[in-house]
């Protein structure tokens, strides 16, 4: 894939004309996909899929394209030419754009990330025995992921990596259900077998008969990937300068009326895992790590080089859409040993579902709890609950109703294969909070 | 995007497969976006390749594949048939080739004018326009504009003879004006929820009709800055069609989708409160309730005439006079669950298998007019435009949340309210259903972001409903 990269970087650059600007961006994976139903296989297959993005900037205006690559050099060259030709016809009609970023150059960078994985026609034999006797379903994704940038100033970036994911759900015969995700770049089968055996003995616990709570607050203990769920909100309107200078952001209230968390909070921007591309679309790359809130006040929002140009803020080498990339929030004292005791009476919540804003400027978020969550009393865990809606705000359980968090801190990675498989991954605690508001 | 032979291609495929199938995707999207006086966008995404699936052993295998060539047909097919052998031995399900049942045809989407019939200048030049009529004051802190041409080309032909060949030009169009006055902030668009998308022509964009919307448009998020919270309670809710699109999709169309039923999603979309012996006896909702699978109406979002496993589409109700007739099943489910389906196995691009999704999901239109609806509520809330979505994942309790709303008081539209929301549960819900609004009251809408499926799709969906009046239900304001 690099070299295809490469050669239609050479290619496409000669193109140019000198008053013409053009930044490539390139996706690729060799994917393979199984996916699992009652722990035999519903629907298996291979994905080769690369695409190829041109931002091209001539006449003070800017133009977008992209192209899937084919991987025969002379159709994708043509493609690309015609794409070029296609936006400096376009360059020359539509509206003067005057935020245009102009590609700059700031050094080069190449990582490959090379690994032990699991060869695609070994996969279903190491994957499947070791589920036999339980009703797992789910999706293996495994195979190689690549990501490229270059601009026509002769910046350039590779990352490329391999790795492997069974995300999946265990189900009892009353439809109780255990979440696990077991990923990685080398195949030790000796490791997935036992994190398999765990999570089937978690599926113990869940065939307690489930117990119904009513509608109110309850103290909560959020499991780390319940709190990813949340940080993951904070990309969806949240905070994005652009979506504060424009007056959609669930941190209106930091910004304009110098709300805060809880001091107990802190979250950043770090790449410092290497788990993820430092560059980003533009091939721009921002610091290691950038602090977003520390002990509960806006430090920083994300700033595209876009929304530094519109609106005079200094730019932090953002995503173009401001969404957080590698959000790392820091973890506090309480010992994952003393959850419970901690909790004493109340919740204990390992996967949340469905969040969406019920009312963004009040930063209150709606969804509902899945799989893994249990009543608590006298420090122990009584029985799974039915499913029950919530409908809170971040300024209250990462705010004032936080109380501990969780010292031990988990790397939650995405999951998601929306057009192409995810690189992104979540760092955080779990959390205890007093109070938490169920409302159907 | 240039053109291929899918027939000759097939003929290059040498595996011992009991069946055999070519899918062809070739798909560009525009779109072009305006905000605050400035474009955003001006872009042109091209996706092109192919799905080439096999049946070995009772078991598909599929190889995605961007190289349309002969040999690169020929290594895909070796490769799926291969993935196919090796899972065969821990199937879930052993198949025949009447899953994929053979059909020769074509489908255009209805338009007037071609995509090119507006050059990128005049489009420019017409979010402008539309940005300037949202900007109606200056607490407008934000507005944009937004349109985008899809033109989908989708080609298919397997060993046991089907040959179908089926033609897009679809539209997406928004409009959106956000008011703030410090934290306190209201958005307004064009329907929610990117809900104007339809299989149309550039005959779409009447400009005097856009500048009009938009100027309703800014305003509305003007007067929602000073309006009243929602009133909190057990009231009658009338819900308009833009909202009433999101109501099926979630709390009836997901939940009756077979696959989910059969488990297949459980890890990711979710499961289903229906289950399969709820087929034929399941009062769903109230008598007054019809919901079809429609891909026959013209300009809706997913209309066409085969699904990507070569079944063809036809009209078929889902719920008749409130009872549970039909499931969103494919051949697929069809086959594995014994309930009878429709033509809904559909995949997001070359590069995904097909799996039962939505198409068109519709509301048919009762008798009542919308004042007849708003003249029987002594006290309730008429709810527009979605801006929030939330259900579990067995979709039960559900929690949404509208853009626009108006108090109704002894019968008459009186205040307006910011923040409306609600909530339910599936069942209870449609079986509240008390008054459904007639033709007068119905119209199309669609959205091109339905999720699911793992690996996941992102698809078009259409829904078209009438203004809906229910009783007794959970409505609430802001923070």
């Amino acid at each position: 894939m690099e070299k295809i990269f490469n050669q239609l970087c050479e290619g496409l650059f000669s193109e140019l004309e000198s008053n013409e600007a053009l930044t490539l961006s390139f996706s690729g994976e060799n994917s393979q996909f199984i996916r699992i139903n009652n722990a035999s296989i519903r629907q298996t297959g291979l994905v080769d899929d690369a695409n190829l993005g041109l931002k091209f900037i001539s006449n003070n205006r800017t133009c977008e394209g992209s192209m899937t690559v084919s991987g025969d050099y002379d159709i994708d060259l043509s493609r690309g030419k015609k794409e070029i030709e296609r936006m400096r016809f376009e360059s020359k009609e539509i509206l003067e754009d005057p935020f245009l970023v102009m590609p700059t150059n700031a050094g080069s960078s190449r990582e490959v990330i090379n690994a032990n994985g699991l060869e695609f026609d070994a996969a279903v034999q190491v994957l499947i025995p070791p589920m036999q006797g339980v009703d797992l379903v789910g999706i293996f994704a495994n195979g190689k992921m690549f990501r490229g940038n270059a601009n026509s100033l002769g910046q350039k970036h590779w990352f490329e990596t391999e790795s492997h994911c069974l995300d999946y759900s265990l189900v009892t015969p009353e439809r109780q259900m255990v979440k696990g995700t077991y990923a990685g770049t080398d195949w030790d089968q000796q490791s997935y077998e036992s994190y398999i055996n765990r999570s089937i003995e978690k599926l113990e616990l869940m065939k307690r008969k489930p117990v119904r709570v009513e509608t109110g607050v309850y103290r909560t203990w959020f499991e780390a990937k319940a709190i990813a769920d949340f940080i993951d909100m904070f990309s969806w309107n949240g905070i994005s300068e652009a979506s504060l200078q424009q007056g959609c952001s669930g941190f209106g209230k930091m910004r304009h009326n110098d709300i805060r968390l809880s001091p107990k909070f802190s979250i950043s921007e770090d790449f410092s895992s290497g788990l993820v591309p430092k560059f980003n679309s533009n091939g721009e790359t921002g610091p290691e790590s950038l602090p977003i809130i520390s002990n509960g006040v806006l430090q920083n929002t994300l700033v595209s080089s876009r929304t530094s140009a519109e609106y005079g803020v200094s730019t932090n080498y953002a995503e173009d859409t401001e969404e957080l990339r590698s959000p790392y929030m820091a973890g506090g004292d309480l010992s994952q040993k003393d959850v419970l005791s901690r909790l004493d009476k109340g919740l204990f919540l390992s996967n949340i579902h469905y969040l969406n804003w019920s009312d963004n400027p009040g930063g209150r978020i709606t969804g509902l709890t899945r799989y893994a969550c249990f009543w608590v009393e006298g420090g122990e865990i009584v029985a799974p609950i039915e499913t029950m809606r919530f409908d809170d705000t971040f300024y209250r359980f990462f705010g004032s109703e936080l109380e501990s968090v969780g010292s031990k801190v988990d790397v939650i990675p995405d999951v998601l294969t929306y057009g192409q498989r995810n690189l992104g991954v979540v760092t955080c605690p779990g959390i205890l909070t007093n109070e938490f508001q169920l409302t159907l | 995007m240039e053109q291929i032979d899918l027939k000759k291609l097939l003929s290059a495929v040498d595996v011992p497969a009991d069946w055999v199938g070519i899918r062809e995707v070739s798909e560009t999207h525009t779109p072009r976006i305006v905000r605050d006086g400035v474009p955003q966008m001006n872009a042109s995404h091209t996706t092109q390749g192919l799905m080439v699936e096999v049946l070995a052993n009772g078991q598909f295998g599929y190889y995605g594949t961007p190289n349309m060539t002969n040999e690169g047909v020929a290594r895909a097919a070796k490769k799926a048939f291969t993935q196919a052998q090796l899972a065969s031995k821990h199937a879930t399900f052993q198949f025949t080739e009447n899953a994929r049942p053979a059909n020769i045809g074509s489908y255009q989407s209805p338009f007037v004018k071609e995509k090119d019939s507006l050059s990128p200048g005049e489009l420019n030049e017409l979010l402008l326009d539309a940005y300037n009529q949202l900007k109606v004051s200056d607490k407008i802190v934000s507005a944009r504009a937004l349109l985008q041409t899809i033109q989908t080309v989708f080609r298919f032909v397997s060993s046991n003879g089907s040959n179908i060949s089926q033609d897009f030009l679809m539209l997406e169009f928004d409009l959106s004006a956000t008011a703030a006055d410090g934290a306190n902030q209201q958005t307004r668009t064009f329907g929610g929820m990117r809900g104007n998308c339809l299989q149309m022509g550039m005959e779409y964009f009447d400009k005097l009709e856009l500048l009009a919307q938009s100027q309703k448009i800014g305003e509305q998020a003007i007067e929602l800055l000073d309006a009243e919270e929602c009133p909190a309670g057990e009231m009658d809710l009338v819900i308009a069609s833009d909202q009433m699109m999101l109501q099926i999709h979630e709390s009836v169309g997901h939940a009756l989708e077979v696959d989910r039923i059969l488990g297949d999603e459980r890890n990711y979309a979710g499961w289903s409160f229906v289950n399969l012996d709820d087929f034929g006896k399941l009062q769903y909702g109230s008598e007054l309730m019809n919901i079809t699978f429609d891909p026959t109406l013209s300009s809706e979002f997913a209309s066409y005439a085969y699904d990507d496993g070569g079944l063809e589409a036809k009209k078929e109700y889902l719920i008749k006079d409130g009872v549970l007739k039909r499931g969103l099943g494919g051949m697929e489910s069809q086959i594995r669950s014994g309930v009878s389906g429709v033509a809904n196995f559909r995949a997001s691009s070359w590069n995904r298998a097909p799996i039962d999704r939505m198409a068109n999901i519709n509301l048919e239109p009762g008798e009542s007019s919308f004042d007849d609806i708003i003249g029987s509520v002594e006290n309730g809330v008429y709810m527009e435009s979605n801006r929030s979505w939330s259900i579990d994942d067995y979709r039960n309790k559900f929690q949404f949340g509208c853009e626009y709303a108006k108090l109704i008081e002894n019968g008459k539209l009186t205040k307006t309210l910011k923040n409306p929301n609600y909530r339910g549960i599936s069942n209870p819900f449609w079986n509240s259903l008390k008054m459904i609004g007639n033709n007068d009251t119905f119209s199309i809408y669609g959205t091109p972001n339905c999720g699911k499926g793992e690996p996941n799709q992102v698809i078009r969906v259409g829904h078209a409903s009438p203004v809906c009046l229910f009783e007794n239900i959970q409505v609430f304001g802001g923070a």
